[in-house]
């Protein structure tokens, strides 16, 4: 599904260059439940952004579902992260002024899907996270778990190859986390692509594989038994 | 442009954000209204001008006599020239090609009685061709004519106000009124444009006024309407040769400032013209300035509200938006408000204009108006800025990352 070969990725911050990734290859096959890991300041971040195709990478190639991501420009950038993934982010990044239905919906919009299915789908997905008779609230009057599993559904609605969750747990207590993780689990049973940025080792032992960065390289790369995060609920 | 879905999702974010849309829509609508009035105001203005000068005919020449300053051809300063009824005829022989109208004009004031009812009036004997200088109207009866003039007829033709003092309600025409001891018939009511004064004048025959005066020929000035023809510089040449022409005639040194005096109102006319325009220009400027301002103001908005929404850009942008439709979302939306505002700000501005109406009169401001093309125009303009002032910062969230937008809190 994604395969990775030699990355490289620097910041300019200032006069000074700093080299994030300093090449990278990895592979991600069809179904998989990755957790990438590793303290601030690993690269973690930024291999997820370049996998999202919200960053560039200076060096190195990746393919997504057979697809070479090269070149993109914004325009096209835009259609593939469309296309091919759902994103899952650490705050959220809900629109507020829109109900939870219409950020389920958002995605959809954007691929041109007539506005009686885009409810529909949108429905169809907040049930599946459990938040039907939620959906015309706005972000503000859900809690953090709440709000999250609108961010997760939103990500599905396009039903994309891959799902990306940058810390998806981050901002949210253990009990709470937990239930993201058995929802996040209950989605990759389905057949799912997920890829988990976390630094938490109790949510990375939830997925099947670790990934583990240091300071721009893999460290170590292995298969895991899952934690069910049914077990702590 | 026109798709649904579009317009909902425009809809939805106005109808959400409505402290953005409020200020954005109040900026617009205010420095529209402020132009329409203003300019309005210009208007207005330049309309009382032409109203106060404009009553009378724009192709005469007053003529005065007065005293000379210079001694000329055995003839002392200081001496008093008079016209006489010669003068009449030999300006009218003389300048056949020019002359369209000429009269005398004798002023007097008058003591007048009818019935119970007396007043203090000025009266003017003239002749016929007075009528045409003064645009005076006649409402009722006829103006002095020939006959009048030939056999020094008592009859007057008097102003709307004095009948309407006088006569109370009644029929005028064919009345009698005392004027100086003496009966006079009353053959005409006329109304004029000029003002009230000019509607409390009593009209008689000059040569009836040189028979009461001992049967003199003497006249106070001579009004001499030249062919329209002729145009302005037709009208200060034949000024040059009448000077000319009747300074020879009286004995008045050519370079003698005084003697004689010739007013041309057209001169005049253009000189107060020329006054208001200058106004109107004045009210012009403010009014782009405040053009520029809501411009100004709108762009200022619009880099705030792109600002704003950064984060909600990224996330879009995340979720799949292209650059063009970030850029075109965000141009719809500000196209959309600054229309509805300022097409709002133009009719309350046109609304004002029209309630105004007439009722600044005493400030000078007569029926204020804008054309509806240059409101247009202004409005218009207004919206394009708008767009432009959206265009930079859309484009610029447009091309921001939406890492990078996405991590703008």
């Amino acid at each position: 599904m994604i395969e990775i070969k030699d990355l490289h990725k620097s910041y300019i911050m200032g006069s000074n260059s700093l080299h994030v990734l300093k090449g990278i290859d990895f592979n991600v096959e069809e179904g998989e439940l990755v957790a990438i890991m590793g303290s601030s300041g690993s690269g973690k971040s930024t291999l997820l952004n370049i996998l999202g195709m919200l960053d560039v990478a200076d060096e190195g190639s990746y393919t997504l579902d057979s697809v070479p991501i090269k070149n993109l420009n914004e325009k096209k950038a835009a259609q593939y992260r469309n296309k091919f993934l759902g994103f899952i982010f650490q705050s959220f990044n809900l629109i507020n002024y829109k109900t939870a239905m219409e950020n389920v919906a958002l995605p959809l919009y954007y691929q041109g899907v007539s506005r009686k299915e885009r409810q529909e789908k949108a429905l169809k997905y907040l049930g599946q996270v459990g938040l039907a008779e939620w959906a015309t609230h706005l972000p503000s009057e859900l809690s953090g778990g709440q709000k999250q599993r609108v961010a997760i559904a939103r990500a599905m609605a396009s039903e994309p190859k891959v799902l990306l969750a940058d810390e998806p747990t981050g901002a949210l207590d253990s009990t709470t986390s937990y239930e993201v993780m058995e929802l996040i689990q209950k989605i990759n049973d389905e057949g799912n692509t997920i890829l988990v940025v976390t630094h938490e080792e109790d949510i990375a032992k939830m997925c099947k594989r670790i990934v583990h960065l240091k300071d721009g390289i893999i460290e170590k790369d292995e298969k895991i038994e899952q934690v069910r995060a049914s077990e702590y609920v | 442009m026109f798709s649904r879905d579009r317009w909902q999702e425009i809809f939805q974010t106005i109808s959400k954000n409505k402290l953005r849309t409020f200020l954005t829509g109040f900026a617009v609508a205010l420095g529209i209204f402020i132009f329409v009035v203003l300019v309005g105001f210009g208007n207005g203005l330049k309309n009382t001008f032409q109203e106060f000068f404009l009553d009378d005919a724009t192709n005469t020449l007053f003529l005065f006599a007065g005293k000379t300053t210079k001694p000329y051809k055995g003839f002392k300063s200081n001496r008093f020239i008079q016209w006489e009824n010669n003068d009449l005829e030999d300006i009218k022989k003389n300048f056949p090609m020019f002359v369209q109208y000429i009269t005398p004009r004798i002023t007097r004031g008058a003591f007048v009685k009818y019935k119970n009812e007396s007043n203090n009036y000025t009266t003017r004997a003239v002749a016929p061709g007075h009528q045409f200088v003064e645009k005076t109207i006649m409402m009722k009866g006829r103006y002095l004519n020939e006959y009048d003039i030939e056999k020094r007829t008592k009859n007057v033709v008097i102003g709307r106000l004095v009948a309407k003092d006088l006569f109370k309600g009644e029929d005028p025409i064919g009345k009698y009124i005392d004027m100086g001891d003496i009966a006079w018939k009353v053959v005409g009511v006329f109304q004029d444009d000029g003002g009230d004064n000019e509607e409390r004048y009593i009209y008689l025959s000059y040569t009836t006024r040189q028979l009461i005066e001992k049967n003199n020929d003497k006249l106070g000035q001579i009004i001499v309407a030249f062919k329209p023809e002729l145009g302005h510089q037709g009208g200060l040449a034949f000024e040059r040769s009448l000077s000319k022409f009747l300074k020879d005639k009286k004995n008045i040194a050519p370079d003698d400032q005084g003697g004689i005096f010739i007013r041309n109102v057209a001169d005049q006319l253009k000189q107060n013209q020329q006054f208001a325009t200058v106004l109107q220009y004045i009210f012009g400027t403010i009014a782009i300035g405040t053009l520029v301002f809501g411009m100004i103001g709108v762009g200022t908005i619009m880099l705030f509200v792109v600002k704003e929404r950064t984060k909600e850009l990224g996330i879009r942008k995340a979720l799949g938006a292209t650059p063009k439709s970030v850029i075109n979302m965000v141009l719809q939306e500000a196209v959309f408000i600054t229309t509805i505002a300022g097409y709002i700000g133009m009719f309350l501005g046109i609304g004002v204009l029209s309630g105004i109406k007439d009722s600044l009169d005493e400030y000078f401001i007569k029926n204020p108006y804008i054309g509806m093309g240059t409101a247009i125009f202004a409005t218009i303009l207004l919206i394009l800025f708008g767009a432009l002032a959206g265009f930079i910062p859309a484009r610029r969230a447009a091309r921001i990352k939406p890492i990078e937008a996405l991590r703008d809190e």
